[in-house]
This record gives C-alpha cells, sequence and structure tokens, in this order.
C-alpha cells in the first residue's frame, strides 16, 4: 500500500462518518424533526426523540467507529505507532 | 445533619482530595507543565476532557434552559456534543501527531508566521478570559447559597485551591485533579434523576424513564394552552435553530482550551481512543440533562395544576428558595390564572439546584449537588487558566519576548503568569463586567469563525499559506465580532448605544449563530488568497505529509511512495 491510499482511504472514511454526522444532526434532529414527530419512539415523537438523545448516543458511535477503523488502517499500512516512533514535543523546544 | 451540614461535608471531602491529588502530581519541567509529559492514559484523558468541558453552566444552567424552551433547547445538547465528532475526526489525532504545546504552535509552525501566533495568542487568551470569569462567579454562587458564606469569600476559597493545584502540577496536576471532579460531578448530577425517575416512574433510567413522562407533560402543557413540549421551533425559527446549533458544535472544536487536552496523551492513537471517551463520559451528564428537565417541568405544572398559584407558593420547597431570590413569589402571586407570567416567575437555574428538594430526597442529595456543581466550576476554571498561562509565558513570553531562555526559567514564568491569571479571574467574578455574560455565548462564534477553519485547512489542504490564513482569520474575526457588537450593544451599555439593537440580524441569523457566517467567511478568503499568492514552502508542505501519518516518518519515506511494511 502507498501512502497516499492509505491517506485517501482515511479521507474516505472520514467523510463518510461526517455525512452520517449531519444527515442524523441536522437532517434528521433538526430539518427533518416536524415529519418525524409524527412517528412515537417508546411514547416520545421521534424527532424530538433524535434532537434531545438519539443523536448525542450516534455521536459517540461515529468516534467509537472512527477510532476502531483507524487503528485496523494504521497497522495495515505499517503507520502504527511504536514507544519509539511516537512524536513528543522536545524538552528544549 | 441538615443540608448545610451536609454540604461542608461533601465539600470539605472533594476538597481535600483535590488538593491530596494535586500535591501528588506536581512537577518540574515545562513538557510536565504544559503537556502532562505527554503520558496521560486516553480513558483518563476523556474523563478529564469532560470535567474541563463541562462548566457550571453545563452543570446548573443548562437542564433549566432546556426544561423551559423544550425542544428548542436541543440546540445546546446537539452543538456542544457534536463538535466532539469535528473534534476527534479533524483535529484532534493531527495536532497530537504535531505533538508540540499550544494551539498558537500549531498555527505558527503551520503557516510559517510569527504574526500568526501573536494573533491566536490573542484571540486564546480573548475567548478563555470571558470563560473563566463566569466559572469563577459561578464558584461564588455556590458557597454563598449553600455554605452562607459571603460571595466574595467563595470566590477567594476557590481561587486558593485552583492556585495551588495549578501552579504546583500545572496540566499534570490540573488533568488528574479533572479526573477527580469528573467522578465527583457526574454522581451528583446523575443520582438525583435516578432517584426522581424510580420515585414518580417506577424506572432507574433516566433516559428511558421520559417515555412515561413526556405524554404526561405534552397533556399538562395542552391543557394550560401551551405549545407542545416536543414541538419544533417555538421559540426561534428553523433557521436560527440550525445555525446556532452548527455554530456551538464548530467552535466547540475550536477551543483552545478543548484541543489543547489532545496534546496530553501518549500517542496518536491515544488521542483519537481519549476523544471517545471524552464523548462517552460528556453524554452520561447530556441525555440525563434533558431527562431532568422534562421531570422537573412535569413536577411543576402539576403542582401549579393542582394547587393553583396560591398553593404553589405554599410549599415547602418554593418557600426555602424564595430567600434566594430565584423564585420571584411576589410576581407568582400576581400572576392569577395566567401560566406565561408563572413560569417566568421561576429561574432557570433553580431546576437542578432545587430537584431533589421538588422530588423530597434527602439532605445529602442536595448537599452532593452542592459539591457537584462545585467540581464542573473548579475542573473548568482551571483547564481555562492553564491556556491563558500557556498564552503568556510560552507563545508570547517564550516564543517572542525571550527564545533564549532556558526551561527553569521558562516554568517559572508560567507558573508566575497562572498565579496571575488566577487573581485576574477571581477579580472578574467578584466584579463581574456587564459584558462578560453576554460574551461566553460568543467565545463560541469567535472560534468558529477563527481557529477552526484555520487549523482543518492547514491539515487537510497543503496549498493553504501565511497569506490566505491570515486574511481568513482576521476576517472571520472582525466580521464576527462586528456583527455582535452591533446586535448586543444595546443590552451591554443601554446608554451609550440607545434600546435598540443597531442591526437586527444578518440574513434572519441572530447573534448567537453569527459565528456560521464568520467561519465561511475564514474558509472562503482563505482558500481565495491562498490560491492568488504562492505556494507554502517546501519546509511545511513537509510538516503537512508528516502529520497525516500516525508513526514518525523518516525524510526518505516521505520522500518515497511505499510505506515500508
Amino acid at each position: 500500500m502507498t501512502k497516499e491510499q492509505y491517506w485517501r482511504a482515511q479521507i474516505r472514511r472520514i467523510l463518510i462518518l461526517l455525512a452520517v454526522w449531519a444527515v442524523v444532526a441536522f437532517g434528521m434532529a433538526i430539518f427533518g424533526a416536524p415529519a418525524l414527530n409524527a412517528f412515537s419512539f417508546g411514547g416520545i415523537p421521534f424527532g424530538f426523540w433524535m434532537a434531545q438523545q438519539g443523536s448525542i448516543f450516534v455521536f459517540v458511535a461515529l468516534i467509537l467507529i472512527y477510532a476502531i477503523a483507524s487503528d485496523r488502517a494504521d497497522r495495515a499500512a505499517g503507520l502504527d505507532e511504536t514507544d519509539a516512533t511516537t512524536s513528543g514535543a522536545s524538552e528544549a523546544h | 445533619m441538615g443540608i448545610q451540614e451536609w454540604t461542608w461535608v461533601t465539600v470539605g471531602l472533594t476538597f481535600a482530595a483535590y488538593l491530596y491529588i494535586g500535591y501528588r502530581s506536581r512537577v518540574g519541567s515545562t513538557r510536565g507543565f504544559y503537556v502532562a509529559g505527554q503520558g496521560v492514559p486516553a480513558i483518563a484523558n476523556g474523563a478529564a476532557t469532560a470535567a474541563d468541558w463541562m462548566s457550571a453552566a453545563s452543570f446548573i444552567s443548562m437542564a433549566g434552559i432546556i426544561s423551559f424552551q423544550g425542544y428548542d433547547g436541543s440546540v445546546y445538547l446537539m452543538g456542544w456534543t457534536g463538535g466532539y465528532v469535528l473534534l476527534a475526526l479533524l483535529l484532534a489525532p493531527f495536532l497530537r501527531k504535531f505533538g508540540q504545546y499550544t494551539v498558537p504552535d500549531f498555527v505558527a509552525a503551520r503557516y510559517d508566521s510569527t504574526a500568526a501566533r501573536l494573533v491566536a495568542a490573542v484571540a486564546a487568551i480573548f475567548v478563555s478570559f470571558t470563560y473563566v470569569a463566569g466559572q469563577m462567579g459561578g464558584v461564588g454562587v455556590a458557597f454563598s447559597r449553600f455554605l452562607q458564606v459571603p460571595f466574595e469569600a467563595g470566590v477567594g476559597i476557590g481561587m486558593l485551591i485552583v492556585a495551588f493545584f495549578a501552579v504546583l502540577g500545572g496540566m499534570k496536576g490540573i488533568t488528574y485533579t479533572q479526573v477527580a471532579q469528573y467522578c465527583v460531578l457526574i454522581i451528583a448530577y446523575t443520582i438525583p434523576a435516578v432517584a426522581i425517575a424510580l420515585s414518580l416512574f417506577g424506572n432507574p433510567v433516566p433516559q428511558v424513564a421520559i417515555g412515561e413522562a413526556l405524554p404526561l407533560l405534552d397533556g399538562l402543557q395542552a391543557d394550560l394552552g401551551l405549545d407542545p413540549y416536543s414541538s419544533p421551533f417555538v421559540n426561534n425559527d428553523l433557521l436560527n435553530v440550525f445555525c446556532i446549533t452548527l455554530c456551538l458544535m464548530v467552535g466547540t472544536a475550536g477551543l483552545p482550551h478543548v484541543i489543547v487536552r489532545f496534546y496530553t496523551v501518549k500517542s496518536v492513537r491515544a488521542a483519537r481512543w481519549s476523544a471517545f471517551w471524552a464523548l462517552l463520559f460528556i453524554a452520561l451528564l447530556y441525555t440525563t440533562a434533558p431527562a431532568i428537565a422534562i421531570f422537573a417541568k412535569t413536577a411543576i405544572l402539576q403542582q401549579y395544576t393542582s394547587l393553583g398559584a396560591d398553593g404553589f407558593l405554599a410549599q415547602g420547597w418554593v418557600q426555602s428558595w424564595a430567600s434566594t431570590g430565584l423564585i420571584d413569589t411576589a410576581a407568582i402571586a400576581a400572576s392569577g390564572t395566567d401560566v406565561s407570567a408563572f413560569l417566568g416567575a421561576i429561574n432557570r437555574d433553580i431546576i437542578v439546584l432545587a430537584t431533589p428538594e421538588i422530588a423530597g430526597l434527602g439532605a445529602f442529595i442536595v448537599a452532593l449537588v452542592a459539591a457537584g456543581g462545585l467540581a464542573a466550576a473548579l475542573s473548568t476554571a482551571s483547564g481555562l487558566l492553564l491556556v491563558i498561562s500557556s498564552s503568556l509565558a510560552h507563545d508570547i513570553y517564550g516564543k517572542v519576548i525571550n527564545p533564549e531562555a532556558d526551561d527553569r526559567k521558562r516554568l517559572a514564568v508560567g507558573r508566575g503568569m497562572i498565579f496571575l491569571a488566577v487573581i485576574l479571574a477571581g477579580l472578574l467574578g467578584i466584579f463581574p463586567l456587564g459584558f462578560v455574560a453576554e460574551v461566553v455565548a460568543f467565545a463560541f462564534g469567535l472560534a468558529a469563525a477563527s481557529f477552526f477553519p484555520t487549523i482543518v485547512l492547514g491539515i487537510f489542504w497543503k496549498r493553504a499559506n501565511r497569506q490566505g490564513a491570515i486574511a481568513g482569520m482576521a476576517a472571520g474575526l472582525a466580521f464576527t465580532f462586528v456583527a455582535i457588537v452591533l446586535m448586543r450593544a444595546h443590552v451591554v451599555a443601554p446608554g451609550v448605544f440607545g434600546d435598540a439593537p443597531l442591526l437586527d440580524s444578518f440574513l434572519g441569523i441572530k447573534a448567537q449563530g453569527i459565528g456560521v457566517v464568520g467561519m465561511i467567511l475564514n474558509f472562503v478568503l482563505t482558500v481565495g488568497v491562498s490560491l492568488a499568492t504562492p505556494a507554502p514552502p517546501e519546509r511545511v508542505q513537509r510538516l503537512v505529509e508528516q502529520i497525516r501519518y500516525p508513526r514518525v516518518m523518516s525524510d526518505a519515506e516521505l520522500d518515497g511512495d511505499l510505506v515500508a511494511a
């Protein structure tokens, strides 16, 4: 794998996750809220539930997926860090 | 024991723990002082970030605001959590790879410019100071309300505690104290919510119990002639709900005291995981807050419906809070059958503080909430003070005024600056300037219009150069600042600017969401001016290439195509 391929895959992953983020936060919880409120979710109008509960769960899940997928991609490309190859601020900086 | 004795016990014990942890975490180098030696485990950094992030406003005020705004209060819930997705995906891992001390460090290196460092440092100081003054005020209020000491003494005690662990331990002391403060604040927030959910709805999970409570509340609101609690766009129109949410999200991702937390972890991998832990810990409180909001509104409207305004006033918990001025008893007595006037007489802050009493919980729980509110205020204040001190001591003194200073000298200056910042913040808490409360909400607009576009383009677009970044940051900041002043100056200084806003809205967008326009302006100008001027030097382009990959890459690897493995 070239490092350009690694970076392109990383960009693609970020864009997909951000698309989900935007659809959930803006599409469902704001612009779609009046329409989705017609449906009930456990006794709660669904648009309202997405805005005050569901969207937050989705945000947590998105970061979890990103962390897991990035770990895998790093290892597959041989770009994961060891103690010797972790960047740090020099003391004399 | 009564509420006051229990409060002394909970506050005394938690403060003793903070002091002990602060003493154990003292440091001897600038790397320890600014970035905790870059050795903080991901989960600990997550808890510290959550405590750093959740301020007195999140803990005390947010549930109350949601309670009175219903759906439209969602802007805070989504805005202050959704920003972490941007932070985790677009900023945190790459800034950790860059691996220096401050946000202005990155701006200066990426755009190869001392002027950009100074602009960034001044913006960081400004944003953090407006924020911290509110925290110190919150500490004073919590002390004076729960412990009956004078307001000024409360601020003084808070200053002493923060000064102790911040001056001694810097970022390391602050980080481990914040971990303890997160535990205190989340316990203090969730226990009353669980107890209420269990006693009123027979379900111990507040996030589930709202399924029972909300239909009840929507019914009560309908009986009283109010819009349903779950109806969108009652207090704010669609455009402003969208703009405020986006502005708070982008602003969250651009706030220096949040970003800098991701410099303290061991590795790029740990930065991603600590963003996950941080949002998980934050989500515990942020999904509980709307439940508390619903429970409290339901309880208050039930009491009002069954007892009437006079009967409501006669209740024990209302009597005990009347003396604090948070319930305007005269206005309630005069409200008659006007439910809007009745609700308007109840201060938003009372929702979290008085909920345990509304639900008839014991004195110990009330005392726990007091300790939790103090933990929230102190942890946020300490993180902000570190940003102020690092901007002054590292970015301005260490990098511009005296670059020759050795590590010992820099550490001494850092400690001096943080001590100075604590004193200033305390004074701002005791003598609040009229504009502080106004400006805190707009710190997000300014962060959204300045740091976020500049850093994101710096990471993802090699062609972004110094001219573009400076033009973008300056225009974004100036536009947002001027627009907010035009819209809000009449509130800050009514005598000078008349009593009507000079500008009502910008294309229908009100002051709270205007940072979105500033952010777009910044993006457009940075791209446009960069393309019209020469590409950044080879050295800078190599830096951008380097931060994209988690492990340190050799020069040969950066020049070549293939990864070694």
